[in-house]
């Protein structure tokens, strides 16, 4: 294992510390229990959004406290849920009185402390799960799908109905919206080392591909030969788009979202692709994101996510935004 | 059953588990993302370093702050799990006389219900509920009945390690294997694989005492 590691015990405070000095103009890193807090406090009447998960998928969800988006974000330890008592001091900590929305990613582990965690909190509070990767089928008898990238999207579009005074029932009732008119595929070409496993996560051939990944290296549907970037984008877009059925003309936003470990040049590659193969489809594309934003540690690959745009999504999508890795309009 | 009790099997296991880490944490590679085993090690090194300061509080106290460090200081499923299975623990009843067997068992059921509810998982699912739900039913056996301690031990530690075996041929329906389908199948489960040595850990250690 070739990291920047001092001691793997600690490995997240010390991380976290150099997030909070970084970026020590928007938030504040508080420890024990671990959140990340905006600077400032939660203005009188406005829902408090918060996030979390386990680390390693930097910059969500710490990268996206600040305006307009979460007021904190539970930091667990690397792919490992958060605990309650963390969610429960980020939520006495932020909530104005007008509430608190937990944004849960569609993980056992989170689900479970995220519960605990608002059972803990005596003040209002509901919660969206989030669940658009269409590489895992869905059904109420089963976990279901994973949630993903679209976390990010759901994070962004909420965090400005919010800051715009939605109450804690429209902001949720929103964020339902955007998680079912996400679908996300994510492709891997290589693996990643949690660090106190200290190697990789899965073995994986030079020639191969893990299609349907998840966010933890965690398998996905299919191992397959690796192919030319269209093959693979088409394959990934085409499983989005079963799952989707948008409608000729429909507005969408495309989000290119990198693992950790592959190049820009490359992400805008796979832009190229997908706007190609859409483009042959009918479908709009409105609005684009590209970058790493919700990623596996140092893992090679990516994943596509399509959002389904009407008026008011891509009006809080658009409007002014100020956090560690999201800044526009302000 | 007391505090002392409490932290003696914790030390006990935590020398089984990490005996066996390499193999639960390669089960965990093939079908999860290979968090459980540093959860459970991080747990248990977590209880133990608590002996100062529970050994001579009653039992309830004990095990609420034990709830507490575990829910607090693991994360994950095992984290939420484990911590639910305490707290409920010391939920039960009448926890101040003396604690026989019987009252032993009622909580571990009391426990495990706990869990079955928070992580709304059954038998079947490929999880460690595989190997908890059939124990907890055999004790409510046990507590009602006449069977001999050491007889009612070894049965447990047989249906532990068949289900645990069990959970190899099942498609996982919870938890992150659930992602896998097809592909799930022919591995343990290393959930079930780790609540299997814990139990087996404190069975054989109260056997023919």
């Amino acid at each position: 294992m070739k990291k920047f590691i001092n001691n793997v015990d600690d490995f997240l405070k010390e991380s976290l510390n150099g997030f909070g000095k970084a970026h020590s103009d928007i938030i504040k890193v508080n420890f024990e229990p671990n959140f990340i807090s905006r600077k400032t406090k939660t203005k009188e009447g406005k829902v408090s959004l918060i996030s979390g998960g386990g680390s390693g998928h930097e910059p969500m969800h710490g990268g996206f406290v600040g305006h307009g988006m979460l007021d904190a974000a539970c930091p667990g330890f690397v792919f490992s849920a958060p605990t309650p008592d963390q969610m429960q001091a980020a939520a006495e900590h932020v909530d104005s009185g007008a509430g608190v929305l937990f944004i849960v990613k569609n993980y056992s582990g989170d689900i479970m402390n995220f519960q605990m965690g608002a059972e803990m909190y005596s003040g209002k509070n509901d919660s969206i799960i989030t669940n658009d990767d269409v590489a895992v089928e869905d059904s109420t008898f089963t976990t279901g799908r994973r949630g993903v990238a679209a976390t990010v999207l759901v994070e962004k579009i909420v965090g400005s109905l919010a800051e715009n005074r939605g109450s804690l029932e429209e902001c949720k009732k929103l964020g339902e919206k955007v998680n079912k008119n996400s679908g996300t595929m994510g492709v891997a070409f290589t693996s990643c080392t949690v660090p106190a496993a200290g190697k990789p996560t899965f073995d994986i051939g030079n020639d191969e591909m893990e299609f349907g990944v998840g966010i933890h290296g965690e398998p996905g549907r299919k191992r397959e030969k690796i192919q030319p970037s269209k093959t693979i984008v088409n394959n990934m877009l085409e499983a989005i788009l079963d799952d989707l059925k948008p409608q000729k003309n429909d507005k969408t936003l495309l989000f290119i979202n990198g693992m950790g470990g592959t190049p820009l040049t490359e992400l805008y590659l796979v832009y190229d692709d997908a706007c190609e193969i859409l483009k042959s489809k009918g479908i709009e594309i409105t609005r684009s994101l590209v970058g790493n934003y919700c990623t596996s540690l140092e893992m090679q690959g990516a994943s596509i996510t399509l959002l389904k745009c009407d008026e008011e999504i891509l009006k809080n999508w658009d409007a002014p935004v100020h956090t560690a890795a999201m800044r526009w309009g302000m | 059953m007391s505090v002392n009790f409490l932290i003696s099997q914790a030390k006990n296991i935590q020398i089984v588990i990490d005996e066996n880490a390499a193999e639960i944490e390669a089960l965990d590679q093939n079908i999860g993302d290979g968090d459980h085993i540093f959860n459970v090690q991080r747990g248990l090194k977590l209880v133990v370093e608590l002996e100062k300061d529970i050994k001579n509080l009653p039992l309830q106290k004990g095990l609420n702050m034990i709830a507490m460090k575990v829910l607090s200081g693991i994360g994950g499923s095992s984290g939420a799990l484990f911590g639910t299975f305490f707290m409920s623990m010391a939920k039960t009843p009448d926890l101040d006389g003396n604690i026989d067997f019987n009252k032993a068992c009622e909580m571990v059921i009391t426990g495990i219900n706990a869990m079955k509810e928070r992580g709304k998982a059954d038998v079947g699912e490929k999880t460690m509920m595989d190997v908890l739900i059939p124990v907890s039913e055999k004790l409510n056996e046990l507590k009602s009945g006449n069977t001999d301690m050491n007889e009612g031990l070894s049965e447990i530690i047989k249906i532990a390690e068949d289900r645990m075996l069990a959970t190899k041929d099942m498609l996982a329906t919870k938890g992150r294997a659930s992602f896998l389908g097809e592909r799930a199948k022919g591995h343990i489960d290393p959930g079930a694989r780790s609540s299997q040595l814990i139990i087996d850990t404190i069975c054989k250690s109260l056997l023919n005492k």
